[in-house]
């Protein structure tokens, strides 16, 4: 025990220094309009990647499911001087690629350019003109309904999909976290051009925003880029908080019939906020569990020792509200009882016993050894430090976490599963044939 | 090792003066992106690219293999073949390959393409010498085991339904490559058809395995914060002992450039949403006759569709609103011809969908027409260089050029000349290109249609879920 303990400190010294050698400087600064920035200096390549992150996901959406997507996709569709082309091919000229998208928690707007000022001034300038002043013009709305629309009709040709807005919906009930990213097609076709307006008057505002640089830049010109970008939006509020995310009452399985030659399934439930205690043992739980690709219990169960399925894995999803636990696979239809009979007794028996010591170690070293690979490229580091940022996690986050992951220790791993992930109480859902998944026994 | 070459890299110079003519000074210093390439006696190749900015690496080990050397009766065997690689050898019994790269913090997989199959890991670079040894151990020491294959045969199996079976695109693609590829191994699908998978035996495997697994058909890429001659010591210790054996290659199989034009029209019960694909036979990077046309074909395509601001989304979505999507992109790394694309998908069910077929024959119509002005000509350009700037941001995707290009039969200095070559394309030029390649006899038109128009009452997840 001793020994083994020796050896365990020695081989977290080994991972350690280059996970160190790879952190990122966070700078960090608030504007005066109550944006907050964070900024990393990276050089040698002359890029900036820039993100604009705002509260107004689809969690925003109220009792219309879409109105954060379109407001999010409408925003560099029109100013009181350019239509949306016009706008594009002004970023394209300087070689400048721009993005906005959103999730159930964000809203973003993302720009990667060229640092020379030659490209970086230009686009920057052209950025603020078209945040400072949408328009929204009636025609894009109307166009970009149709493309909504169009996507959510080839979401329903994929089974998985499919699953993924059965299942949120089963767990999430009347929570907003029920809003797929994407909205649903009643949603999208009620929404208006005063609703749009109404959205981005409210969310899309300063205090209600967050940005995220890095690139190969001083302090001084991320200074002034972020403050220009803050200013071009309406000081405003931040968004209140969502409401919390409510337990599952009771089991459930919910089936959706579509005619595919694989059965897809999700088992699941609220689980765990990031702030919890528990959440870095529950993170190395599902690591060992589901999160480490083909040497994670069930794939090494599902795949290598019994050939049922070629993707079964795990996740534990965080987010602003309390996040939740995704089992997520899809077999062939013959194989289907055989599956679920697999997967509850891995989960059941995991629940019971948590990882072995082996596994445990193993997981603990491949998390800790691999983290300077998460932040190898200015778009890894604009990924975390965006959720830093957004999530108001503190500053030395990144220097903190293998630090945490090491620390793990068996109890504590089989605490947090045993805490947090219910087997007897999760939403099963089912996509394949009506004749396959129909008789599915409901324990 | 017999020879030795350490080049640099110029990527990224003088990007700029397309916009400012000044700007060249602030372009990343060259001598921060050295490349280094060596051979080792038993006649494996080793690049070796530098990239200093995370104290990681990237290692991948290259065949020359893949879906393009497969007969009919046998298709899906190299990609068979690369997940058996996973099962071990008598030093690393089935699973401890990929638990020792988990526990030293490692990632890794792999992944077959119609010219290549690849074994990466991604480590911290102190850690490169571990990802060595078990290549060069199952580069020649691999088990191919009965039992492990009754079952990986149903992982890939399930892999196949996954990706193509139950997704009407893909299937509807896998049709479209037949029919657009008539007499090229490019027809099949890198998984296989599925009565292959079944046939494909154990014999086979071991035959396959012996065929290309040599050192000689192998390219070991390493990107990362590495010295090179301290990765050639590694390399030739790992791998130096695997013997040598000669290769013998197939021919390049083009034949038939211009086969006439075809059309491919499915019907999916599952398919939601109408599509369509149109694809022109047009050279390679490796069988272009004249390379500047490949360049020139790139710039065609960015014009078309570089981003938001260009044609396609401009005139088909915005100003027609035909189109919900429409794009275009030609894959110009490959062995044999490849294809020039273009697709779309209707706004909504009133569209036409010969209509949509017709507005982007248009678009080819009008670049054989008529020069394009210098603006857009500038835009796309722009757009190419920049992009081929950002790409640097990965050091995975610099391994990926490299080892594309190469198993394509190409020299990877093209990422040298890159900038030039687009920067020195003409309206001309592009006009000249889409007469001579974007023309009927090379064209297959594909439409995938329902079978039922979408009933939006039936869309999941509006109702209540069920119990």
């Amino acid at each position: 025990m001793k020994a083994r303990f020796i050896i365990l400190v020695l081989c977290g010294l080994l991972a350690l220094p280059a996970a160190r050698a790879a952190m990122p400087e966070i700078q960090h600064w608030t504007t005066a309009s109550g944006t907050r920035v964070y900024f990393v200096a990276t050089s040698v390549l002359p890029i900036v990647d820039l993100s604009l992150v705002f509260d107004a996901g689809a969690a925003r959406d109220g009792n219309k499911s879409g109105l954060a997507a379109l407001t999010s996709r409408l925003l560099t569709d029109g100013t009181a001087e350019l239509d949306a082309g016009a706008i594009a091919r002004r970023f394209e000229r300087y070689g400048a690629r721009v993005a906005t998208d959103n999730s159930r928690d964000t809203a973003r707007l993302t720009v990667r350019s060229l640092s020379a000022s030659e490209n970086l001034q230009p686009t920057l300038d052209h950025l603020i003109e078209v945040l400072s002043n949408p328009t929204f013009p009636a025609a894009a709305l109307e166009r970009r309904r149709a493309q909504a629309l169009v996507g959510l009709r080839q979401a329903q040709q994929n089974p998985g999909r499919v699953a993924e807005r059965a299942f949120a919906q089963a767990l999430f009930g009347d929570h907003p976290y029920a809003n797929l990213s994407q909205g649903n097609i009643s949603g999208v076709q009620a929404v208006t051009r005063d609703d749009v307006q109404a959205f981005h008057d409210r969310y899309y505002v300063a205090a209600n925003a967050i940005i995220a640089i890095v690139g190969d830049l001083q302090r001084p010109q991320a200074e002034s880029i972020a403050t220009r970008l803050a200013q071009a939006l309406k000081p405003g509020s931040a968004a209140p908080a969502l409401p919390p995310v409510p337990d599952l009452k009771r089991a459930k399985i919910v089936r959706r019939s579509f005619d595919s030659s694989q059965t897809h399934i999700l088992i699941g439930a609220p689980a765990i906020s990031r702030t919890n205690s528990h959440y870095i043992p529950l993170y190395v739980a599902n690591h060992v569990l589901g999160g480490s690709g083909l040497v994670s219990v069930l794939a090494d169960e599902m795949r290598a020792q019994r050939g049922l399925s070629y993707s079964t894995s795990s996740t534990l999803i965080t987010a602003a509200q309390r996040g939740w636990f995704e089992l997520a696979s899809s077999v062939r239809n013959d194989k289907l009882d055989e599956s679920l009979q697999v997967l509850r007794n891995i989960l059941q028996r995991y629940a019971a016993s948590g990882p072995s010591r082996q596994r445990l170690e193993a997981a603990k070293r491949n998390i800790t050894g691999s983290f300077p690979l998460r932040l190898d490229s200015n778009q890894d580091i604009l990924a975390h430090i965006v959720m830093i940022g957004f999530y108001g996690l503190p500053l030395d986050y990144l220097q903190t976490f293998p630090k945490r992951v090491e620390a793990v220790s068996q109890p504590q791993t089989r605490q947090a599963f045993q805490a947090h992930v219910d087997p007897s109480h999760m939403v099963t859902v089912l996509v394949g044939p009506k004749a396959v998944i129909g008789d599915v026994s409901t324990d | 090792m017999t020879r030795t070459a350490i080049v640099m890299l110029l990527t990224g110079l003088l990007l700029y003066s397309t916009v400012c003519a000044s700007a060249d000074d602030s372009a990343p210093s060259t001598e921060q992106w050295p490349v280094s390439e060596y051979r080792l006696d038993n006649g494996m190749r080793v690049i070796v690219r530098e990239d200093h900015r995370a104290p990681v690496v990237v290692s991948q080990v290259w065949y020359r293999v893949g879906s393009g050397y497969e007969r009919l009766g046998r298709t899906g065997i190299s990609h068979l073949l690369e997940h058996m690689m996973f099962k071990g050898t008598a030093k690393h019994p089935p699973g401890e390959l990929l638990r020792i790269i988990a526990r030293n913090g490692g990632r890794q997989n792999a992944f077959t393409g119609r010219d290549f199959t690849v074994y990466f890991q991604q480590l911290a670079a102190d850690r490169l010498e571990i990802a060595f040894r078990l290549e060069a151990d199952r580069m020649q020491n691999l088990i191919l085991d009965a039992q492990e294959l009754a079952k990986e045969r149903q992982v890939v199996m399930e892999e196949r339904r996954m990706r193509v079976t139950d997704q009407p695109r893909s299937h509807f693609g896998e049709h479209f490559n037949t029919i657009a590829y008539p007499a090229s191994p490019y027809a099949w699908p890198g998984l296989g058809w599925q009565a292959d998978l079944e046939a494909i035996t154990l014999a086979e495997l071991r035959g396959w395995y012996a065929r290309w697994y040599a050192p000689g058909n192998a390219l070991l890429v390493v990107v990362g914060d590495v010295q090179p001659e301290h990765v050639l010591r590694l390399a030739k210790a790992a791998f130096g002992k695997v013997p040598a054996r000669a290769t013998t290659h197939p021919h390049r199989e083009n034949y038939l450039q211009a086969p006439g034009e075809r059309r491919l029209v499915m019907h999916s019960k599952e398919a939601k949403v109408p599509y369509v694909l149109l694809g022109y036979q047009v050279p390679s990077v490796a069988t272009a006759q004249e390379r500047d046309e490949i360049y020139a074909l790139m710039v065609l395509a960015s014009i078309l569709d570089g981003g938001k601001g260009a044609r396609l989304s401009q005139e088909l979505v915005r100003d027609r609103r035909i189109a919900a999507s429409a794009g275009a992109g030609y894959s110009a790394v490959a062995r044999l011809d490849s294809l020039f694309v273009l697709d779309a998908v209707p706004s909504d069910a009133e569209v036409a969908i010969d209509s949509l077929v017709k507005a982007l024959r248009e678009q080819v119509q009008r670049l054989q027409s008529e020069p394009v002005d210098t603006e857009t000509l500038e835009r796309a350009k722009n757009l190419l260089l920049a992009d081929h700037l950002y790409e640097l941001d990965s050091m995975f995707y610099q391994a990926m050029q490299i080892g594309m290009l190469e198993t394509a039969g190409v020299d990877w200095r093209m990422l040298e000349v890159y900038p030039g070559k687009i920067r020195a394309v003409s309206a001309a030029s592009v006009q000249a290109v889409a007469r001579k390649y974007l023309i009927p006899s090379r064209l297959t038109v594909g439409t995938l249609l329902p079978q039922t128009p979408p009933d939006d009452d039936a869309q999941t997840g509006n109702g209540e879920g069920r119990s």
